[in-house]
């Protein structure tokens, strides 16, 4: 019946979807794409999954296939209650960093929807992926799935070998330090092959074994012990712990003296994760706008080619300006900066821009002013930018404008906050350059080091944050963290806050203050 | 061209490990959520779904997060309508004070359900159930395989040899398998033939029947004696146990001395004789009886919660038991189960006519009379194992004596419920033999 009324042109009419359809569809889009946009992208596969799968994959940090912990559980709690109270509607989609980019679609949505879905992630998200720099370098898409799969299957095979609350508290320590799992300045190493990690897990098991205190044939120095370990403290005793490190987890991982091989895999797993996850912390606004701007882009193009009828045209726009709703400060649905809107509006402006400047423009934007192609400065923009500098570059004043973006400075011991810039000529670059800092995840998160072990002694691990701004650590789960370092430590761990400016330290927090 | 999977089918509950990890490791406040739920609920609402608040002790996930109250920090805020720089606003309520509370609050909110299992795992825990029960418990409904028909697919042990055989029987006719005898005749018919002397007709005829002889085997061994097809497998239909009829009377003196925990205890006997009963019958019903000085048939609310002044007088209650069942639960139809939960105390005229009332008339009807009596943990020392007690209980125990139905039993904490019960669970009512 359906096809009877579809007319000639058309992808589809009707709100149910088939695989054909959608093959139809996102051969189209895809054309489109390469032809209109010159989006460049992995090969897709979009799997088709229920509201309850969906569900389960937003509780295991919305990969396809995660190891097995409690939390995850109560994460999935939280989503299922929201979901159920209807207090917040499930994703449309779910896109995975993957090679070949995975595309979850959920099986509720209408056939105008897994359009602009297929536009939205099997295109512009996995076009971000494919080329943003971040990516590229800090995640290996190719090889996430397969590492995933090893880590469950280790993990299983830990807790039935140690136990579930062996496994478990190792595991709850590294998750608690998963912000303080990263290199933010080095490159992590690439993930090995599978090849690889079985050899390195091979020799591991072997060494497991093999070594037996038993065998040690060497009798314990008595009278010199106390030089010789003088003598090889003195020698190196930081070169070889690389310290300061900002990679907490690498550290423990690499350093404590406590932990077991399987302990030491656990936390690489947590941290490996942590390490995946990192790029897209630091490019909401890009990966959602450069989405964003792709699936307006090119449903707007299909329509115009009479591609989609004006039925599925309008709904899309509807579930379009759903997404990009921002509200004002000031109106209780607020709840920050929405990444899509402010995406989009900026890469918009882009657009606008680079075919039809202002005065104001040509001043601010020199160099993509009148440019004409503004394919390729987008391009350009999503491949080499993360949101702090895509936002400090091409933040426009007219975008200030149209969001009457202001700047509201609050600090905590006075009983009012101040307004410091808004939009106007003085306060443009002030509110850009504050933007931007917002969404610097450098400056955001607290800056924690460890910067000293003390080898001779009693082996006192010592952390330091460098407090930015006066802002110290929420005490609470300061001291719960804390003791999580120490379980992984093995022993005494203290933080000092040092004044980031003055160098001074604020206060010092030992895990002997500490109750267990 | 993507490639297109259909994910749908895949098995669901992908996250129940989780699920599971997390109830595990919230387990302590979820028995304590599910045990006021049990205190203050009805008894037959235990064997159910229970909605239960999230737990907040041992499932927070700490790190390391900046203080929202300390220090400078700028908002980028969107929807300026009337500001200027240098504008003052007055932090809302002192700010982030009553914010943080707030959303606590919201958290709060957060209930989720427990399935049924789940529940009873949990309430099951200090009772100390063995396994088995447990297991009894928890399973809905008991089921008998029987006898229904055949079917074409079974395991080996279930093989119809009978049937089977008829099936092979009948293909063989079908098919024209060669019989044995048609075999054995040719076999016969060449011997004599080549014991005969040998001429060239003869000869010709061996061959004649060898190549006969060599056809038939062909034939037999390309149609099997016993093929796949023929089998056939005894089907068995899982029906569940026919089940009768139970009432469930609640007997419990409510004078001044029965405190919380005291009702609290009680109410817990009650709920595992209940839970016990609706699984083995199809229709379960409670009475609930409480007395002082006089007896009074009341509903669930006003058994466990009001309180009534008065002295005690445990055969009122009997009283009252006898005639509700011979107004309204006769004891043909009714399988007729007693709990009756006190303090011990009891005038000391009374208790005889409590173990004549018994002996005469109650215990004739009743399948099982538990009697828990419940004591102070103190207590437990000095009563342990002697036979001194309270009135009604050195009264008792002379019914217990006599009835092998009549179980008896102090009970100081939870775990001692259970061996009230054992009688009722062992899977064959043991014979007269009792324990002590």
């Amino acid at each position: 019946m359906a096809r009877q009324a579809t007319k000639p042109g058309l992808l589809f009419s009707g709100s149910d979807w088939d695989f054909g359809k959608l093959s139809r569809v996102h051969e189209a889009i895809e054309a489109l794409a390469i032809e209109e946009l010159h989006l460049d992208t992995y090969p897709v596969q979009m799997e088709i999954i229920s509201s309850q799968q969906m569900l389960d994959a937003y509780s295991s940090v919305g990969m396809p296939l995660m190891y097995r912990h409690w939390s995850f559980g109560k994460h999935f709690l939280y989503e299922e209650l929201l979901y159920r109270k209807g207090g917040r509607g499930l994703a449309y989609e779910l896109v995975i960093n993957s090679n070949p980019c995975i595309v979850y679609l959920m099986e509720e949505n209408t056939m105008a929807l897994q359009a602009l879905v297929t536009a939205h992630a099997a295109l512009g998200h996995n076009h971000f992926f494919k080329n943003n720099h971040l990516f590229r370098q800090w995640t290996d898409a190719g090889a996430i799935l397969s590492y995933l799969d090893f880590a469950k299957g280790y993990i299983t095979r830990c807790e039935e070998r140690h136990g579930l609350a062996a496994v478990e508290a190792v595991l709850d320590a590294a998750h608690a330090l998963m912000e303080q799992g990263v290199f933010r300045y080095r490159r992590p190493p690439k993930l090995s092959s599978e090849r690889q990690r079985e050899g390195l897990r091979e020799r591991l098991e072997y060494e497991e074994r093999s070594y037996n205190d038993l065998w040690r044939t060497l009798p314990p120095a008595q009278g010199n012990k106390k030089i010789d370990d003088r003598d090889r403290g003195m020698a190196d005793p930081k070169k070889s712990l690389n310290l300061p490190e900002e990679n907490l987890l690498y550290f423990l991982e690499k350093n404590s003296l406590v932990l077991e091989p399987w302990q030491r895999e656990l936390i690489r797993i947590v941290r490996i994760i942590a390490q995946y996850f990192y790029p897209q912390r630091q490019t909401q606004v890009m990966n959602e706008g450069c989405a964003t701007f792709v699936h307006y882009t090119l449903m707007n193009m299909l329509f115009d080619r009479g591609q989609i009828n004006e039925g599925a045209m309008l709904e899309i726009l509807r579930n379009h300006s759903n997404v990009i709703f921002q509200p004002a400060f000031d109106d209780p649905r607020y709840s920050g900066v929405n990444p899509y809107a402010l995406g989009l509006d900026m890469m918009q402006d882009i657009q606008r821009i680079a075919t039809e400047p202002t005065a104001e423009d040509r001043d601010w934007f020199p160099d993509i002013a009148g440019h004409g192609d503004w394919r390729e400065i987008l391009l350009d923009a999503w491949a080499n930018h993360r949101d702090e500098s895509f936002i400090r570059q091409y933040l426009s004043p007219t975008l200030i404008r149209k969001w009457r973006f202001f700047v509201l400075g609050d600090a905590a011991d006075e009983p009012h906050y101040q307004v410091a810039s808004i939009h106007n000529e003085r306060g443009y670059r002030k509110i850009r350059a504050a933007l931007a800092h917002s969404y610097d995840v450098g400056v955001n998160r607290p800056d924690i080091q460890a910067v000293d072990v003390d080898l001779l002694g009693d082996r006192h691990l010592r952390l330091q944050h460098k407090v930015k701004d006066g802002v110290v650590l929420d005490e609470a789960s300061r001291d719960a963290t804390l003791r999580h370092i120490r379980k992984l430590w093995g022993y005494e761990v203290s933080l000092a806050a040092v004044d980031a400016q003055t160098g001074a330290t604020i206060n010092e927090r030992s895990t002997r203050q500490i109750a267990e | 061209m993507p490639i297109f999977i259909d994910r749908r089918l895949n098995p669901k509950d992908k996250s129940l490990g989780n699920r599971q990890r997390f109830l595990r490791r919230a387990r302590e406040e979820l028995k304590r959520s599910i045990r006021d739920q049990i205190r203050s609920g009805r008894i037959a609402d235990v064997d159910a779904e229970h909605t239960v608040p999230m737990p907040e002790r041992g499932t927070a996930e700490p790190s390391f997060n900046d203080d929202k109250a300390s220090g400078r920090r700028q908002h980028i805020l969107p929807g300026n309508r009337h500001f200027s720089p240098g504008d003052l606003i007055p932090k809302p309520g002192q700010g982030s004070g009553a914010g943080a509370p707030g959303n606590k609050v919201s958290e709060d909110d957060f209930r989720f359900v427990l399935s049924r299992e789940e529940v009873l795992e949990l309430f099951f825990e200090d009772l100390e159930l063995p396994d088995l029960v447990k297991l009894n418990l928890k399973e809905i409904l008991a089921f008998k395989p029987r006898r229904a028909g055949f079917a074409a697919t079974g395991s080996p042990t279930n093989v119809n040899v009978g049937r089977t055989m008829r099936n092979s029987h009948g293909r063989r006719i079908a098919l024209r398998r060669p019989k044995q005898a048609e075999l054995d005749a040719i076999l016969q018919e060449i011997a004599t033939l080549e014991s005969a002397p040998a001429g060239a007709a003869t000869r010709q005829r061996i061959t004649g029947l060898r190549e006969e002889l060599d056809r038939l085997e062909r034939r037999r061994r390309r149609i099997a004696f016993v093929d796949p097809v023929d089998i056939r497998f005894n089907r068995f239909d899982a029906r569940p146990i026919p089940n009768a009829k139970a009432v469930m009377f609640c007997l419990m003196d409510v004078s001044g001395s029965m405190g919380e925990r005291e009702k609290d205890l009680a109410k817990r006997f009650f709920v595992l004789l209940h839970l016990f009963l609706k699984r083995r019958y199809e229709r379960t019903e409670i009475v609930f009886i409480r007395h002082t000085h006089e007896a009074h048939e009341v509903d669930e609310d006003t058994f466990f919660y009001n309180t009534q002044s008065g002295g005690t007088i445990v055969s009122t209650a009997l009283d009252e038991m006898h005639r509700i069942i011979e107004q309204r639960y006769p004891a043909n139809e009714w399988n007729i189960y007693a709990a009756q939960a006190s303090d011990g105390d009891n005038f000391a005229t009374d208790s005889e006519r409590c173990i004549e009332f018994l002996d005469r008339r109650l215990m004739r009807l009743c399948q099982y009379f538990a009697y828990v009596e419940i004591i102070d943990e103190r207590e437990t020392h000095i009563f342990g194992a002697t036979e001194n007690g309270t009135s009604l209980w050195r009264a008792y125990s002379r019914v217990d004596l006599k009835w092998p139905n009549f179980q008896m039993s102090r009970i100081a904490t939870p775990a001692d419920i259970y061996p009230v019960f054992r009688r009722l669970f062992a899977r064959q009512p043991a014979p007269a033999r009792k324990s002590a």
